[in-house]
């Protein structure tokens, strides 16, 4: 038997067909921001990250008159060091390829004095185990002159943080922008919808109900944009990634996304649905209550 | 005061009732009555007297501006907001201009009340059709409203007020739009629902009407008061 009512007229009690297809497009263009901002925070997150890891736990010990006996001899006390995870004398084939853009072929010359640089990885990047390594280094060494990659590096990470916070501070942003337009939205909407509304109170609907309609239109127009301006953003994150892989370098090259990482960005809008969902909710059911 | 027979309780209860929009004059102005449960009511008086306010404070659109009204046996007054659908529910109204969706069918505009009430699809569909079916309007079941005739729309506004098998139904110039032919057939439809046990309230200016149910209790509202609290009177006056 052919039903003679429709089972989706509960979600078609809101009839604004229009309305809705210029609501998932803001949200497209929210979503697409929102994804941008929070891969740039990931990815300057995973890059101070790779910094502390990579380079912060590191000295680096610059021995300007040492013969090879005596540099063996200080290599091997290090790594018998507590703090010290792995300590190597930079081959002076490697120091020489460092110099060539200053020195050119003449760096390869066995004659040419270049001080032994040794490279010294610690357990932690923590400032008491650099200080313990630093002052045996120079109990073993007093004209080791000591760097820790930390110290210079400090700036560039600080940037990188400013970044990370000023991306974060983006995406709470367009979080706020994106209630205060459901609520704008829904408050039109109630607006539009005065007379279907004042006929489902008298037909008993309690508030609740009502705002479910709302919450409904709303999350599923938050959900269809928001996913297509992630499809966007995503493919868009995708390019600049590879852009950045060929530029070969070590610092810009950390600015990268793991799996887990894209899952957030690809999670971002299902986050933002249900947060369109509660703020539709509180924006229908907080008007609705000034009424009988 | 009241048409309460021995073993009848009230349905309705109105105490020196006013009612005034913002700071305008009262449009109601202590107006006192009851109601029995399971009888039949016409509401008349000319246009503007206060009729369909008075509807309004029965199905729970208006608070009064004072007195007290007890509806089925309840505080209707300070009655909290969160219990007013609760209330609503057990009333049928139709309105004066039927209030239609437009944009949903006439089938769906009548299965409106049970989906509010948490029925199921399936739980729904035989009380439509059933709906659909005593108003004769089963060939237009997929209609929408603005497609359909004014009686046409009166006559789903009144099956969607049924539907739910409410306690009381208030109906606001229901025969306001028909021919006389479908004035009479919709009248017989409230007066078969009212055999059922359902309190009837039919609010009309159209005198023809009055003497066709029998047992009709009239009510008479002029300039916002009643003037036949009672409901005694009929029209014409019975014969002595």
């Amino acid at each position: 038997m052919t039903r003679v009512s429709s089972g989706t007229a509960g979600r078609r009690l809101l009839d604004d067909g229009r309305r809705a297809r210029a609501m998932s497009w803001v949200m497209a263009v929210m979503l697409f921001l929102t994804v941008l901002a929070a891969a740039l925070g990931l990815g300057t997150i995973s890059a101070a990250a790779g910094l502390d890891r990579q380079l912060a736990g590191r000295l680096t010990v610059q021995l300007l008159d040492a013969d090879d006996a005596a540099v063996a001899r200080l290599v091997d006390r290090l790594r018998a060091s507590p703090g010290v995870s792995a300590a190597a004398a930079v081959p002076r084939e490697e120091m020489a390829e460092l110099l060539r853009p200053w020195l050119g072929d003449a760096g390869l010359d066995a004659d040419l004095p270049m001080p032994v640089m040794i490279d010294v990885d610690l357990a932690s990047g923590s400032d008491a185990v650099a200080s313990d390594v630093t002052s045996r280094i120079r109990s073993l060494a007093p004209a080791a002159r000591v760097d820790r990659n930390a110290r210079w590096l400090a700036p560039v990470r600080s940037f990188i943080v400013s970044l990370a916070w000023l991306a974060g501070g983006i995406v709470l942003l367009m979080a706020l922008a994106t209630s205060a337009i459901v609520l704008l939205a829904a408050r039109a909407g109630l607006d539009t919808h005065r007379d279907t509304i004042d006929v489902l109170h008298m037909l008993g609907s309690t508030d609740v109900q009502v705002s479910r309609l709302f919450q409904r239109r709303i999350a599923l127009d938050t959900l269809i944009g928001g996913a297509i301006g992630t499809v966007f953003a995503l493919a868009t994150v995708a390019l600049i990634g590879s852009r950045v892989a060929t530029l070969d370098s070590a610092l810009v090259g950390g600015f990268g996304l793991d799996v887990g990482d894209w899952t957030i960005l690809a999670a971002l809008p299902i986050a933002f649905a249900l947060l369109a969902t509660l703020a539709a909710r509180i924006a229908v059911v907080g008007a609705l209550r000034r009424v009988l | 005061m009241g048409l309460t027979g021995a073993g009848m309780a009230n349905i309705v209860q109105f105490e020196n009732v006013g009612l005034r929009y913002g700071t305008g004059p009262e449009t109601l102005s202590d107006v006192s009555f009851t109601l029995a449960t399971g009888a039949f009511y016409f509401l008349t008086g000319a246009s503007g007297a206060g009729k369909t306010s008075l509807l309004k404070l029965l199905y729970l659109a208006q608070r009064p501006t004072r007195g007290i009204i007890r509806l089925f046996g309840e505080d209707a007054v300070t009655l909290p907001r969160a219990r007013l659908p609760g209330f609503r529910r057990r009333i049928g109204v139709v309105f004066q201009d039927f209030r239609l969706i437009p944009h949903l069918s006439a089938a769906d505009n009548i299965a409106l009340p049970l989906r509010v009430s948490g029925v199921s699809e399936d739980d729904a569909e035989a009380p439509v059709r059933e709906m659909l079916a005593w108003v004769g309007l089963s060939d237009r079941a997929n209609a929408k409203p603005p497609t359909l005739s004014g009686g046409e729309q009166q006559r789903i506004a009144i099956a969607r007020a049924v539907i739910g098998r409410p306690e009381m139904l208030v109906a606001d110039e229901p025969t306001g739009n028909v021919d006389p032919d479908m004035a009479e057939r919709l009248l017989h439809l409230f007066e078969s629902l009212n055999r059922l046990g359902t309190t009837v309230v039919v609010a009309t200016h159209d005198f023809q009407l009055l003497n066709r149910i029998s047992n009709a209790h009239m009510m008479r509202i002029e300039g916002g008061r009643l003037s036949d609290p009672t409901g005694s009177l009929r029209h014409p006056p019975p014969s002595p």
